[in-house]
């Protein structure tokens, strides 16, 4: 029944997710599996117990190349860029002139460029922002022809020590290039689902022989955007376009810890970036909303959207996020709330439906990060 | 004759036969909602009027309405269903949502029977 519009793009998975059963639905652009005959709670639970294979390949890959390919992606972004070491990988975000946030985006030094990997939606714009801004400073190059997997959970440490031994010497937010079934791979540890894992970058061409090669493990299961969506809620990580919009500023997404000492004020490379000017000031005056994690009492979902009111029913914020936590087998969610409210323990309410569902702030995440450290 | 009718939007409805149904939500619903999470259950005694919501039924992914087949009153909820959703994951026809008291029983002439319905599911 699904409508299968021929402007959709596929990703090289395309067919193993038809072979596999996916649910395929309209994603960003392209053609991609919502889940798998197991369903999203089993890929859920799958992942957070063993390991889950996603497709991720419908993101955007962007090289930036150049001697001052560092010190040009500063001028976009509230993060140290310059002092990042080789096969080290940063959290980032592109601002706007509003100190609102157009992209959260992972970026690696490899020694040899920048590698950024940027959400689906948004990969058209990011890469028109980079060509505009950056184009006279380092050379952008797109990855189009480049599949991304990523392996997560607390055994895709064991399943991809089987296939290349030195990914084991990898810590979170650290990358490689490996051999993984004869090809060369950009692969980086890290992923969004709050467990430890891997993003492995790879040729088209590729991406379906190690996929497979992976499934082959009885620990590995294929899991679908849906699970993605449910465990990165409980990681309390943003989604671009719920949590994060042009609209937002880092600093009211609770992502202070993503703006680097050395950008912000008395920092050696103090601001320089786009609506720095406001999120200098934010930071040094507070903001008047702030995302939160909030917890439904009950069993009845809070989904994106639904009104946050205070005691005296007065409308206060949104639920930006909202779902059930599979791991907790409650309902989750994630919104913005005024600064004076933000406080964990706080009781609110959210209308859904015409009806008030008691919720209550909790400190994110909501399920404990799992990221190998070493 | 089997007593189980099916509407179009993807319930069953058992006639009880004494002016009472059973109303809950087809394997085939259950498959396109995938894991439920929460199924909302109407309070007793809330008269329902075909074609209008009674309750929503929710799984992982988002929340859908459940349409009432039938003109009536609700006279029994399937409580297992509020800590058990997946319930009718695991077995849609044996677990019904709703029992209510029918206010015309010509309405059940109106519903599918098991061919029609097999009939719009493979469309």
């Amino acid at each position: 029944m699904a409508n299968h519009d021929i402007t959709l793009q596929k990703t090289p998975l395309y067919t193993l997710h038809q072979e596999l059963g996916a649910k395929l639905v309209p994603f960003a652009g392209y053609e991609m599996p919502v889940q798998y005959p197991l369903g999203i709670k089993k890929e859920h639970l799958h992942t957070r117990e063993k390991a889950g294979l996603f497709d991720v390949s419908h993101m955007g890959q962007i090289i930036l190349k150049g001697e001052k390919a560092a010190q040009a992606l500063e001028s976009l972004v509230p993060v140290d860029i310059v002092d990042l070491s080789i096969g080290q990988q940063r959290y980032a975000l592109f601002t706007n002139q509003d100190g609102g946030v157009m992209d959260d985006l992972m970026v690696t030094n490899t020694g040899e460029h920048l590698f950024l990997v940027v959400n689906a939606a948004c990969k058209e714009q990011d890469i028109n922002h980079l060509k505009r801004h950056l184009a006279n400073q380092c050379d952008i190059h797109v990855l189009d022809d480049y599949a991304l997997l990523a392996l997560q959970g607390p055994k895709a440490g064991e399943v991809l020590a089987k296939i290349a031994p030195e990914s084991s010497e990898m810590r979170f937010m650290t990358a490689k290039t490996l051999m993984l079934n004869g090809v060369e791979c950009f692969v980086t540890r890290s992923g969004y689902t709050g467990e430890d894992g891997f993003e492995i970058s790879l040729p088209n061409s590729q991406a379906e022989a190690l996929a497979r090669l992976l499934l082959a493990d009885d620990d590995v299961e294929m899991i679908g955007l849906g699970a993605r969506d449910s465990l990165r809620l409980e990681a309390g990580l943003c989604l671009y376009g719920h949590e994060l919009d042009n609209d937002i500023s880092p600093v009211e997404a609770s992502l202070v810890w993503a703006l680097s000492k050395a950008r912000r004020v008395d920092g050696v490379r103090a601001g320089g970036y786009l609506g720095a000017e406001v999120i200098m000031s934010q930071l040094a005056n507070g903001v008047s909303r702030k995302r939160v994690g909030l917890k439904p009492q009950g069993k009845m979902p809070v989904r994106d959207g639904a009104e946050i009111v205070d005691e005296k029913d007065n409308v206060i914020g949104v639920v930006t996020s909202g779902g059930f936590g599979v791991s907790l087998n409650s309902p989750i969610a994630m919104g913005y709330v005024p600064s004076d409210y933000a406080e964990a323990g706080r009781e609110l309410n959210a209308m859904v439906r015409g009806k008030k569902v008691p919720m209550q702030v909790v400190s994110l995440p909501f399920v404990k990060q799992n990221y190998y450290r070493g | 004759m089997s007593n189980i009718k099916y509407s179009a939007e993807h319930e069953w409805i058992q006639d009880n036969g004494d002016g009472t149904v059973l109303i809950g939500i087809t394997d085939f619903a259950q498959e396109q909602l995938g894991d439920l999470v929460f199924v909302e259950l109407p309070e007793l005694g809330t008269e329902i009027t075909k074609g209008e919501e009674i309750s929503v039924i929710e799984s992982v992914k988002a929340a859908s309405d459940l349409f009432a087949p039938v003109d009536g009153t609700v006279i029994e909820v399937n409580e297992s269903l509020e800590d058990e959703p997946e319930l009718i994951n695991e077995d849609a026809m044996a677990n019904w949502i709703i029992k209510v008291e029918l206010t015309d029983p010509s309405d059940l002439d109106d519903l599918m029977d098991e061919d029609a319905y097999n009939a719009l599911t493979e469309e």
